[in-house]
């Protein structure tokens, strides 16, 4: 009720600041003409939405098959995590803006650029978070499956994996949460469409209602992903 | 009564030494420069229950480890056959149901995980578990959880049952039930038992035998046979006098 009541004082506040005439429209549209927009435009920012959508779930796809496999190769092996952590982690100082470009010119205008740079993005997270998760057994857990002469594959079956699901679903929530931003670079460097490349030609042609309306979808999507996996979460992790 | 308790898959390969006692001559333990146990030699016949009682630190878990093979003696003998470890905090894992945990070894020693709830299940009951099958530890009071870890121990279906502390955690009243009750379910299901705990007169209530160790680095500083019928009664003189000549033994009065 608050939060509501919040949002719409925050809404009503923002309108009654560019009605009155205190900030040009041109930069900041009022709330009433975001929302006119996303109405009036809906076909165009519909297939654009479905574009970016596409984009987004099978890079986080991508990311999570990839993610999990380093989080649960560097668990299980010294070498692999000697070998592989400076990679990963100095994955994450690579400026997407920058690369982006790059991988256009390599791949191409299609979806490919695009998935790689989300998972690019997003597989960070899932990785870091599982072997931390992985990582973290209580110890007596570990001394008791020991003393019943567990494997290695039972230790990880019975307590490892499941000890490690509520971090690794941190990792999920974050990487949806950052998703979007891969695909906004990616469609930036080159595309014909998605919600970035309507971004870009709505600023071009100073349509800032649009531009705020295509801004809202992104946002409306990292939501709805983050509590997709939220309530994944609730149902997988009852133990919580 | 008489209830079974070993699986079939783990019996043939413990079978051979079943009857056989723990034994640890001049048993050394250290970690780094820090002096676990020193030159400790005890003995458990088959069936005997030896309560270790002594100070904290004294080295009382790295005892139970070393007899559940989990670390290996720097200095010493140690013979035990197969023994089944029940941590100090229960050690229930909090995605399982209580049937689950209770099955676990059995899960690990390859049995199927409906024979292995079939198992588990057989005890529910006795153990004043019936109606929490399901329910996951986060559901259970702090006996339930302590009455599962019990069950869990049990049906590793190995001789020697190494319990650290198993009643530590718990408020006065249940901790008092539970040693009724353990002693209860020693009595049904015989096993030769090492007791850890820093509670003197638990020892003189469960105990065949009490086995008193110094301050770290742990050493055997004498020994008290318990020859009292069970059930105890810790109001019994013969408990009360017990008690004090062992708090006397650990200097404590």
């Amino acid at each position: 009720m608050l939060a509501a009541a919040i949002v719409i004082a925050g809404l009503a506040g923002w309108e009654a600041l560019v009605r009155g005439g205190v900030v040009d429209q041109l930069l900041l549209p009022a709330p009433s003409q975001v929302a006119s927009a996303l109405w009036e435009d809906r076909d165009l920012l519909g297939s654009d939405l479905a574009v970016t959508l596409q984009e987004v779930l099978v890079g986080l796809l991508a990311a999570v098959a990839v993610g999990a496999a380093l989080g649960i190769g560097m668990h299980v092996s010294v070498a692999i995590r000697r070998a592989l952590r400076p990679l990963v982690i100095g994955s994450q100082a690579v400026p997407v803006p920058v690369i982006a470009p790059l991988l256009i010119l390599v791949l191409g205008f299609g979806l490919a650029p695009k998935v790689l740079l989300v998972a690019l993005v997003c597989f960070f997270p899932v990785t870091i978070n599982l072997y931390d998760g992985l990582r973290r057994v209580d110890p007596d857990a570990r001394k008791l499956l020991r003393s019943f002469d567990a494997t290695r594959w039972q230790s990880f079956r019975l307590l490892e994996a499941p000890a490690a699901l509520p971090a690794a679903f941190t990792g999920l929530k974050v990487a949806a949460a950052v998703s979007v931003i891969g695909a906004v670079f990616a469609e930036w460097a080159g595309s014909d469409a998605g919600l970035g490349h309507a971004l870009l030609t709505a600023n071009g042609q100073l349509e800032t209602p649009r531009a705020f309306a295509a801004t809202f979808l992104l946002f409306a999507l990292a939501v709805t992903l983050y509590g997709a996996f939220a309530l994944l979460e609730r149902r997988v992790v009852k133990w919580r | 009564m008489r209830t079974q308790t070993e699986a079939p898959a783990v019996e043939p390969r413990h079978a051979r030494s079943r009857e056989a006692g723990v034994t640890l001559d001049g048993v050394a333990k250290a970690y780094g420069d820090v002096r676990a146990l020193a030159d400790v030699s005890l003995r458990a016949a088959p069936r005997e229950t030896v309560a270790v009682v002594g100070p904290s630190g004294c080295g009382k878990s790295t005892l139970l480890e070393l007899v559940c093979g989990l670390l290996e003696p720097d200095a010493g003998v140690l013979h035990s056959p197969p023994a089944a470890l029940m941590p100090q905090r229960d050690g229930l894992l909090p995605w399982l149901s209580a049937l689950d945990n209770a099955g676990l070894a059995l899960r690990v020693a390859g049995v199927s995980r409906a024979d292995a709830r079939a198992a588990a299940y057989q005890h529910f009951a006795d153990f004043g578990l019936a109606g929490f099958e399901r329910a996951l530890p986060s559901e259970l009071s702090g006996g339930m959880r302590q009455r599962v870890a019990f069950l869990r121990t049990l049906l590793a279906g190995r001789p020697v049952l190494c319990l650290d502390e198993p009643f530590g955690a718990l408020d006065a009243l249940t901790r008092a039930q539970l040693q009724r009750w353990l002693a209860g379910a020693l009595a049904r299901e015989p096993r030769t038992v090492l007791l850890v705990t820093h509670d003197v007169e638990e020892a003189v209530l469960l105990a065949d035998r009490i086995v008193l160790l110094s301050p770290r680095p742990g050493r055997v500083v004498a020994e008290l046979e318990v020859p009292l019928e069970h059930p105890r009664e810790r109001t019994d003189p013969r408990v009360v006098e017990l008690r004090e000549q062992a708090l006397g033994a650990l200097g404590v009065v």
